[in-house]
């Protein structure tokens, strides 16, 4: 990883750094802070400090791989950085535990979680300094309308911006994009980031997300997408553009919607899915029944209960999908949508307890002043036994934020949220709150599924415990409540 | 920087192709968002809500999942 960054970099580095910012890299800043206070001598730190962590971020600004981010950095070298290392300086030798308030917080992830807890942060008027650390080099922007408005063609990428420039700048925040953390050392609460910085925080917030799972056999061939990122929806509408013959692996939602636009756009497309319905686990059989009609109808070549084998090609260009009957099903440009694994890996060996996600209580605390928001964390974990939740969608990673911007703030609630997600396929919009469980009864309450407009309700045990609306979004406003109301008071 | 807000009295504005018709901003802030009979996009009730309407409007902000509610040029 590290290596990548250099190779980028190396040019800027060498003519530009100076040997003192050279060596702030490899010199770390903390135990000599800590030291000094120590030893007393406390208005030295400030002074004793600043240049060597100016010299870091003038480093990293050099290293930026946007202009956009050099200039934010620069110009807070001197402010933020200096109270930053000051802020630290008061915790280590604070013994109160509300001063951890007034301490810095570090973000890690810079998408819909993580700038959501720093904007949250900054409503409920936290004061102290933030970071938002992240590996993409965008400004943060929205996943939802990478499979939808993007990949269609009819949104420029820029309108998946979550916040503008001005709206980022106001929160008075420290900003590193194209970095990635890939280390944490708990005890002395410091990350480390790929080029070789360090950074440490009083309160940690990791948001880093989660990554496309990838089928076996299609490295190196050309034509065969996953999408999670911006760059990746690129890629696939441009690959799009001259296809003949599209294969969607994995009706999830997101397989779905991906063969829905493509249909869209007038491709021949076909859904290889495992199982006997697309969307079956989201939204139980009768639904997804409903659901494979209406892909039918549009045209979509639907292959259910039909378990892939991999990925084929031939000249480095991908022929098709190998399903385990042994059947190929032809396609010069392949999509594998068979879900995603939270971005962990740089937290291996951090004390962090990891398991399909970082593990956190019901407050999301993954441990001690360590938080986890959004698809990266399994919250609700309350011992050996129990599994907690991971939820995958858009509501929750705010939902999310929000809270644990409060919890850091010192509200000590439960996070029981109700899961919710929507998706738009030929112009049906589906929405779900809480889940269509196997074994679920469901019932039209309105409306009618031929119509392709209807609420539904799901009951496991003579509970209610999810509903569905297609095309029928005015109608699902109570359906929240309705679900608080029914869930067991625990 | 809150009496700048307040001079400058900004007002809400909603993006409506982009809303997801999710209804959270109704949810949170009942008296100053509502949605749309037919397709649940959100109609908005008040651009300049009273003061008393604040926090509820900064949580829609904050939990809009389409990013699609701004008020004023404060962070949000
Ligand atoms: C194509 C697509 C369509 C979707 N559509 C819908 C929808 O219609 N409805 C819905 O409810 N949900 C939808 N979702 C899901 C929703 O977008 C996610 O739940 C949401 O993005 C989660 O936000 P997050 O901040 O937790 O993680 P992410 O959005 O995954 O962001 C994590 C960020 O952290 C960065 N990162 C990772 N590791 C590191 C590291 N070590 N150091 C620094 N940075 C790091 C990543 O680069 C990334 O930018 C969709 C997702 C996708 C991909
Ligand atoms: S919360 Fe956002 S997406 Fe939902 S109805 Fe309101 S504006 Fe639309």
């Amino acid at each position: 990883m590290r290596t990548d960054v250099t190779a980028d970099v190396t040019p800027d580095v060498t003519t530009v750094a100076t040997p003192e910012a050279a060596a702030a890299v490899r010199t770390e800043v903390a135990p000599e802070v800590t030291s000094v206070v120590r030893t007393d001598v406390a208005p030295d730190v400030t002074r004793d400090v600043t240049p060597d962590v100016t010299s870091i971020v003038r480093t990293d600004a050099i290293t930026a791989v946007t202009r956009d981010v050099t200039r934010d950095v620069a110009r807070d070298a001197t402010t933020d950085v200096a109270t930053d290392v000051a802020t630290d300086v008061a915790t280590d030798v604070a013994t109160d535990v509300a001063t951890d308030v007034a301490t810095d917080v570090a973000i890690v992830g810079a998408s819909v979680g993580g700038l959501t807890v720093a904007q949250a942060l900054r409503r409920r008027g936290f004061a102290g300094s933030l970071t938002l650390i992240g590996a993409e080099t965008e400004l943060p922007y929205d996943r939802p309308p990478l499979s939808k408005q993007v990949l269609a063609g009819t949104w420029p990428a820029a309108r998946t911006r979550l916040r503008d420039r001005a709206e980022l700048d106001a929160l008075d925040m420290e900003l590193r994009l194209g970095r990635r953390a890939v280390a944490l050392d708990q005890a002395r609460r410091r990350i480390t980031l790929d080029d070789g910085h360090t950074l440490r925080y009083g309160t940690l917030v990791v948001a880093t997300g989660a990554h496309a799972r990838d089928l076996p056999g299609r490295s190196g061939l050309a034509g065969v997408h996953t999408l999670r990122t911006l760059r990746d929806s690129e890629r696939l509408r441009e690959d799009l553009r001259t296809a003949r013959r599209v294969v969607v692996v994995g009706a999830g939602v997101l397989g779905c919607e991906i063969a829905a636009t493509a249909r869209g756009l007038g491709l021949p497309v076909t859904l290889v899915e495992p199982a006997a319905h697309p969307m079956e686990r989201l939204l139980g059989t009768d639904i997804g029944a409903a659901l494979a009609r209406l892909h039918t109808e549009h045209g979509v070549r639907l292959l259910l209960s039909t378990p892939v084998a991999g990925v084929e090609g031939e000249d480095g260009r991908v022929t098709g999908v190998r399903t385990a009957s042994g059947t190929l099903v032809p396609g010069d440009v392949v999509v594998v949508a068979v879900g995603a694994r939270p971005a962990t890996r740089w937290l291996t060996g951090s004390g962090l307890t990891l398991a399909d996600g970082v593990v956190c209580d019901d407050r999301c605390r993954a441990a001690d002043r360590v938080y986890a928001v959004g698809d990266v964390a399994r919250f609700g974990v309350t011992g050996p036994d129990d599994r907690g939740v991971r939820l995958e969608n858009r509501t929750n990673a705010t939902e999310q934020a929000v809270f644990v911007a409060a919890d850091i703030l010192g509200a000590e609630a439960r996070y029981r949220p109700v899961p919710y997600f929507w998706s738009d396929q030929f112009q049906v919009r589906i929405q779900v709150y809480g889940s269509v469980p196997a074994g679920a009864t469901v019932r039209v309450v309105e409306g009618s599924v031929a119509d392709r407009r209807f609420v539904a309700h799901a009951e496991a045990d003579g509970r209610l415990v999810g509903i569905v609306g297609w095309n029928a979004a005015a109608r699902m406003r109570t359906a929240r409540t309705l679900l608080d109301l029914a869930a067991p008071t625990a | 920087m809150s009496t700048t807000r307040e001079d400058a009295t900004p007002h809400i504005t909603v993006e409506d192709d982009r809303c997801v018709a999710a209804g959270h901003c109704v949810v949170a802030a009942p008296e100053v968002f509502d949605q749309r009979e037919e397709d649940g996009v959100v109609v908005l009730l008040d651009a300049r809500p009273p003061a008393s309407a604040r926090a509820a409007v900064h949580e829609a902000v904050l939990l809009c999942p389409a990013a699609a509610i701004r008020w004023g040029d404060g962070p949000s």
